[in-house]
């Protein structure tokens, strides 16, 4: 039952399948075992980046192919969502109308971008997808009459979602029965769907194919696979999801802006996720994703405690500044492409 | 057997479209100048725009062209080439920070002088460090372009957070040399002294590129690599150093580039380099990849499209230069002036 | 005789998991001109690129002129004094005939004398000395990917089918030039698919199947040994 549950994908290593059992527990329960605000907060966060991550991953790790307008697909969902909530009014027709139209324009989009570039060279689509995620942003900013300009959107989501709803009258286990317990679970239940069916994706027919271009695509070609069609199938359908994921993001915060959902150093934090759990196996997205927002929420205090203990060297305090994490991350992406290019899945697996 | 007849093939006459064809590059430069004429109301203002456009296209291909070389060479292509612009404008505008007492006196041999130096000092120390990039990023992952995408941009944000390091996070506002500030006007249009001098550094770059590519035995050996390395090194050549020395010029250039860009926009943040990388990127794939002229004709169109656009709507600007790689793709889907690859 | 200018020893080369060649043993004498023949796909061409460095050796050895040459790097395996005619002619299309052949001349400048003398074996390369080799015929490609290996003095020479797809009176070209070259002291190591130019050239023939040279010898005994044509390399009387 289970294994049809992952698609037959299983972990592979029990010191994986305890971690991720140990992340699939404390995310089912986050608002019981962590009640705090910020705590509920992060978990929220991991769920929609696990998804976000694990679009990427289907098409790094799978396709082999690099883009840098996955934030562009996150936010054409966030916008989506946004955007229909503010001229429908609040309500779930609004969210759904919402995502559904976030998808189908980032699938689009997808697929454009893909068959201008994908047909020529794979390596087109980096530096294209670069452009016109640039491009994309700059004018969200721009067009402020639609899209808030720089400051963003914030819009009201349904009632039942918001605090003051209470679906039932005292407290759930401690925790309050209120609309935003509703709203956590409504961002697990979709995130975790969401994986579940990327899992069935990558192992069927598809997902094998989609592998077999990685690793050769004369080779493939040569079998008589349409090589480019199913580049750009898995552009597109990452896309989606990323849309996606991105409208789950938007519920989550009330708002949506460019630094949340657009900016270059999203894309750069979702590539270090992938790389540093581990490309190619959906699971690393799971560990790079959890790993890496619980750092960026806590581990920066750490750094920052580490440039005091300096403070009275020269240029240390500098390079262990809390602000200057990103360069670490960089060293640590670096290593790991070279070192070991299947992350921490990989080695937890033993290759 | 009989001797060999004389091998004389003859050639047809070619049609005027035929003639053309190769020069079609060229030519759709001179029509973007001509659109904008037509476009831009004022005649004055048009050659305003069109002399921003070319000082910014020449800035462009100064960046841009060490990168399509590097990928032509040995199929490298370089995600942190960025990190190279930003560098140089750092190093360069601490260069002119220091000569302060020969950039605000208003004497133009003084004030080119200190830009001379911060230029060389720049140039100096990208070509320095892109040969560590190379030896330390590029060199594990030759023939791997997932891998070359992933760790040339790792090595770009380690650079850029070491910039900060080094120079504080503000982004650092400096004044042009003063005899280079305000503008000469000519035929009634105001023409930024600047932009001249970017456009003459430019032009220059150009040149002596062309000449090198073309009248020395090095360049011909660059050239012959992009289309068939392995040939080049069963001739004899060290294809690898040739290389590097390539990937060393090609970060010099993109420092000078740097530089010329920090002046242009008269504010230096460590991000520059890579924001300055969407207009390269377009610019490499719209002249084809591994094409010195094809980047040079693409940095110009996609310099004076930017300008032109601006000046009539400016939200279009930058979704006109990525309509403009679209409409190019759709004509010829590997760039304006393909490399031929033997491979 | 001398010691031979080149010597494979149990040559074995993968190309990713193939493995094209299975210990490839073979001998080139100064001075001669040696053929390695074979059908389509047995290992002649990885043999040539094995010697120049483009593919490598995974067991065996390569000696040239005394000299172990295997692990050279190409570079270093041409200046050891190897010139190089790919299957695929390799000529720099964007360059003129003129640049192919400055960039040829690996020591330094063209030798004018050498350069006239080529020019004579080569009439079309006069010709068009000045225009972009990627507009040259098939056959001039041909004579200018042989002329720029020519340009320098090389003790060896390995050329991979250079008749393939040439019209008569051009082949008629080709092998006198390879002749001149024989003449002038080289060795050659030539692959050749028609048979009436490797008869009229080779000394002593190599005939490769499955990655191995099967049989080697006189070339005379090859050419009038109709049998032997058969049953080395499925040759019938019309390929005569």
């Amino acid at each position: 039952m289970l294994k049809t549950l992952v698609s037959g994908d299983t972990p592979r290593s029990p010191i994986l399948l305890a971690i991720l059992i140990v992340i699939l527990i404390c995310l089912a329960f986050a608002p019981f075992l962590f009640p705090g605000v910020r705590s509920v907060d992060t978990a929220a966060r991991i769920c929609i980046f696990i998804v976000l991550v694990a679009s990427y991953d289907l098409l790094l790790g799978y396709g082999g192919i690099v883009s840098f307008a996955h934030t562009m697909f996150f936010g054409l969902g966030a916008y989506g969502v946004a955007l229909a909530s503010t001229d429908m009014g609040r309500g779930f027709d609004a969210l759904l109308v919402g995502s559904v139209a976030g998808a189908g324009l980032a699938a689009l989009l997808a697929l454009v971008i893909g068959l201008f570039s994908l047909r020529v060279r794979a390596i087109f689509f980096a530096m294209i997808t670069l452009a016109v995620a640039s491009a994309v942003a700059v004018l969200v900013s721009q067009l402020s009459t639609l899209t808030g300009g720089e400051d963003g959107l914030s819009f009201k989501i349904p009632r039942a979602l918001g605090p003051a709803f209470k679906f039932m009258d005292g407290e759930l286990f401690g925790v309050k029965a209120n609309g935003k317990l509703l709203k956590y679970y409504l961002v697990f239940i979709s995130c975790f769907v969401l994986f579940l069916l990327m899992l069935r994706v990558v192992n069927s027919p598809f997902g094998r194919v989609l592998q077999a271009i990685r690793e050769n695509d004369f080779r493939a070609e040569a079998i008589g696979y349409r090589v480019v069609h199913y580049r750009v199938a898995a552009t597109c359908l990452s896309a989606a999801i990323a849309a996606l994921a991105g409208a789950l993001y938007a519920v989550w915060l009330r708002y949506v802006g460019p630094d949340t959902t657009l900016s270059m150093e999203i894309m750069i934090d979702i590539l270090l996720m992938v790389v540093i759990g581990g490309m190619g196996t959906m699971y690393g997205a799971v560990i790079g994703a959890t790993l890496f927002v619980l750092a960026q929420n806590y581990l920066q205090n750490v750094l920052s405690l580490a440039g005091e203990s300096v403070a009275t060297l020269p240029l240390l305090p500098d390079l262990l500044n809390a602000d200057r994490w990103l360069l670490w991350l960089g060293v640590l992406f670096i290593l790991s492409v070279y070192f070991f290019p299947t992350g921490i899945v990989g080695r937890l697996r033993g290759k | 057997m009989s001797a060999a007849p004389e091998h004389a093939p003859t050639m047809a006459k070619m049609s005027l479209t035929e003639r053309l064809a190769p020069h079609a590059p060229i030519l759709l430069v001179i029509a973007l100048i001509l659109a904008g004429l037509v476009a831009i109301p004022a005649t004055s203002s048009w050659l305003t725009l069109t002399v921003s456009g070319l000082a910014m296209g020449m800035m462009i291909f100064i960046m841009a062209s060490g990168l399509t070389l590097v990928f032509g060479l040995m199929d490298v292509i370089n995600f942190g080439h960025g990190a190279f612009v930003s560098v140089g404008a750092f190093v360069g505008v601490s260069f002119l920070l220091l000569l302060e007492h020969m950039t605000g006196a208003p004497n133009l041999l003084w004030n080119l002088t200190a830009l001379m130096v911060a230029i060389v000092g720049a140039m100096a120390a990208t070509g320095v460090m892109g040969w560590a990039f190379e030896r330390v990023i590029v060199k594990p992952v030759y023939g791997h372009h997932l891998k070359q995408i992933l760790v040339t941009m790792g090595g770009l944000i380690v650079v850029e957070q070491l910039i900060i390091v080094l120079w504080g996070p503000e982004e650092i506002y400096i004044t042009r040399p003063e005899a280079l500030k305000g503008a000469i006007t000519f035929a009634g249009a105001a023409l930024e002294k600047y932009r001249l001098v970017a456009v003459g550094i430019g032009l220059v770059v150009f040149l002596a590129m062309r000449w090198t590519l073309r009248r020395t035995k090095i360049g011909l050996i660059v050239r012959a690599g992009v289309e068939n390395g392995e040939m080049v090194q069963a001739l004899g050549y060290n294809l690898r150093m040739v290389f590097i020395g390539v990937f060393v010029a090609g970060s010099a250039l993109a420092g000078l580039g740097g530089v010329l860009w920090g002046l242009y926009q008269e504010v230096i943040t460590a991000h520059m380099g890579n924001q300055t990388m969407i207009l390269v990127f377009i610019v490499v794939i719209i002249g084809g990849l591994g094409s010195v002229e094809g980047c040079f004709i693409g940095a110009l169109m996609v310099g004076l499209m930017q300008n032109y656009v601006a000046f009539l709507e400016p939200k279009a600007a930058l979704i006109s230069n990525i309509a403009l790689m679209v409409a190019i793709l759709m004509w010829r889907p590997t760039g304006m002036i393909p490399v031929v690859k033997a491979k | 005789m001398s010691d031979p200018i080149l010597k494979l020893d149990g040559v074995f080369t993968n190309i990713a998991q193939y493995h094209i060649l299975q210990g490839v043993e073979l001998t080139v004498p100064r001075g001669e001109v040696t053929m390695l023949l074979g059908r389509n796909g047995v290992g002649k061409t990885t043999t040539l690129r094995t010697i120049i460095g483009h593919w490598r050796a995974h067991q065996g050895s390569v000696t040239f002129d005394g000299q172990n040459i295997t692990k050279l790097p190409t570079p270093a395996i041409a200046r050891a004094g190897i010139g190089f005619v790919p299957e695929d002619m390799g000529i720099f299309a964007d360059l003129t005939v003129e640049e192919n052949m400055i960039l040829a001349a690996v020591s330094g400048a063209i030798d004018d004398a050498r350069l006239q003398w080529l020019f004579t074996v080569f009439p079309a390369l006069e010709t068009f000395w000045k225009k972009d080799a990627g507009t040259l015929s098939g056959g001039q490609k041909q004579m200018l990917s042989i002329a720029r290996a020519m340009i320098e003095e090389r003790a060896l020479y390995l050329i991979d089918e250079p008749t393939k797809g040439l019209a008569p009176a051009i082949i008629t070209t080709m092998a006198r030039a390879i002749k001149e070259l024989k003449d002038q002291g080289a060795s050659i190591l030539l692959v050749e698919q028609n048979f009436a130019v490797a008869k009229a050239l080779g000394d002593t023939a190599n005939v490769m199947d499955d990655g191995r040279v099967v049989w080697s010898g006189p070339m005379s005994e090859l050419a009038t040994n109709a049998d032997l044509q058969e049953r080395l390399m499925g040759l019938s009387m019309e390929a005569h």
